[in-house]
């Protein structure tokens, strides 16, 4: 199967990346190194090309109602500018996906999605949205890039005549940049302040080089590699990791982003049902107390007891410390207590910790 | 990138011929290739090892990988330097990078060790 590439692709080539297969994309895993890109982004500016997620509409007079269906949050309260992270749920509680609901309109949603799960999400949404609701995937004609850390508001200001410092955490404008009209939200997957700048494949590349000239020094290109580090560390979630298909947004400790009392949503009642019961695993942090590095899949024991798994496990570049994440029977799940991590056959001691491991002053 | 003097394996390990010793370590490509090391496990010293059986663990940000002893024999020494600072895996792999210490028990295992050129032609094969 030949790769799929984003419209940066011969870039990234240029600017010495090493690229590997991401859920069918040719991606840049890492430029300089990941530690480098890890705390370049802690500390100044990191610029990602994130153009393979999905871009998901949902438009016309039925499109709140068929929205609400699907996701987990209750978005009646969601005003045009504002955006919601959610999840869409199996019936039986298990996940689809998570994304960002983006409010357009009062009548236009763009939900964007997991890039590896995107034709598995249009073919759900689909499904699932009925009345006067009309669903279109524009993932091939919408590029991304995100631009993260703590230098990104004064880098991307002077590109554009819109007041950033006026924009709020989670809502978007339209934004103009270097002549082209972009989608500009203030989010982010890496537990810093940043944008996602959504374009026209046609502009991307002009306002991924414009981004790097004008930051220069302060700011640099970051792969898959470090994002991935940044949202563990943040303790934000990953597809395939701490959600699936066989993990409940309740189990994954993502019970704030569940509206339980509000509107109907598939796969609502499961989760009443499963909260009402009592919760049977919960998503940890532990760091280790011994020598190792949990990975993910690495079982998890309470003496001899085998109580979970680790669903993230990583050297941390921001702590210097090996930390992980993993799905554990909920009655080990106390803050302090000790638990074993099964390092390729020797049991390593950690300790259960607070989420998230890193969060922004 | 891959030193005239030194003999090389195909897990990517360099082999430092001393006398009846050799020093072990990981070649330019395989720190590339694994990108940021950030932990090493190693033997103790007076270990021994069958040539082919795995002495210790090199992990990076993204990976584990296991080292193999390239020859049979007994651990005389380890390079407790980079247990601490495994980073000079990456910045120094042929030098303060280095692995192991053993004494060898058969030299004519040497013999099937690659030479530079031979290495550098496996590499371009392997690509």
């Amino acid at each position: 199967m030949t790769l799929k590439k984003t419209p940066l692709n011969e870039i990234h080539k240029e600017l010495g990346a090493k690229m590997v297969d991401f859920g069918g994309w040719e991606m840049p895993v890492q430029y300089k190194g990941i530690i480098e890109e890890h705390n370049g982004v802690r500390e100044k500016a990191g610029l990602f090309d994130v153009s393979h997620m999905g871009e998901i509409w949902v438009e016309g007079p039925g499109s709140t109602k068929a929205v609400q269906n699907l996701v987990t949050v209750d978005i009646s309260k969601l005003v045009p500018g504002k955006i919601s992270y959610t999840m869409m749920c199996y019936p039986h509680g298990g996940v689809v996906d998570d994304l960002l609901v983006y409010k357009m309109e009062e009548d236009s949603y763009l939900l964007v999605v997991n890039a590896s799960n995107k034709d598995k999400d249009f073919d759900w949404i689909k499904e699932n949205v009925s009345g006067d609701a009309k669903v279109t995937d524009k993932s091939d004609q919408t590029a991304q890039v995100a631009l993260q850390g703590p230098l990104s508001e004064e880098i991307l200001q002077k590109l554009t005549d819109v007041r950033l410092s006026e924009m709020g955490y989670y809502t978007w404008k339209w934004v103009e940049i270097d002549g082209a009209k972009c989608l500009v939200s203030r989010t982010g997957y890496t537990g810093e302040d940043g944008f996602e700048i959504y374009c026209d494949p046609q502009d991307v590349a002009n306002i991924w080089n414009k981004i790097l000239k004008t930051g220069g020094e302060d700011v640099q290109p970051v792969g898959l590699g470090a994002r991935d580090t940044l949202r563990f560390e943040a303790c934000m979630p990953l597809y395939g990791h701490e959600l699936s298909e066989n993990i409940t947004p309740l189990e994954a400790g993502l019970g704030y982003f569940v509206h339980l009392d509000g509107d109907d949503f598939i796969g609502k009642d499961a989760l009443i049902e499963q909260k009402e019961k009592g919760v049977p695993r919960k998503t940890v942090a532990f760091e280790m107390l011994e020598r190792g590095i949990p990975r993910a899949n690495y079982k998890v024991y309470k003496g001899e007891e085998e109580i979970g798994y680790v669903t993230t496990g990583s050297h941390s570049p921001t702590l210097g410390k090996s930390i992980g994440l993993a799905l554990i029977k909920s009655e080990y799940a106390q803050k302090d207590s000790e638990i074993a991590i099964s390092v390729r056959g020797k049991k390593r001691k950690a300790k259960i910790v607070s989420k998230p491991f890193y969060s922004r002053r | 990138m891959y030193p005239e003097n030194l003999k090389y394996t195909k897990d990517h390990e360099w082999v430092k011929i001393e006398g009846d010793k050799v020093k072990i370590g990981i070649t330019y490509h395989a720190q590339d290739a694994l990108g940021d090391v950030v932990f090493v496990e190693l033997p103790e010293v007076d270990d021994e090892f069958e040539a082919g059986e795995s002495f210790g663990t090199v992990e990076s940000v993204k990976a584990v990988s296991d080292c193999y002893a390239p020859v049979s024999g007994k651990i005389t020494a380890i390079n407790e330097d980079i247990l601490d600072s495994p980073e000079l895996v990456n910045s120094s792999p042929y030098d303060d990078g280095w692995f192991i210490e053993m004494e060898v028990t058969d030299s004519s295992e040497l013999d099937q060790l690659m030479n530079s050129e031979e290495y550098q032609k496996y590499l371009e094969e392997e690509e």
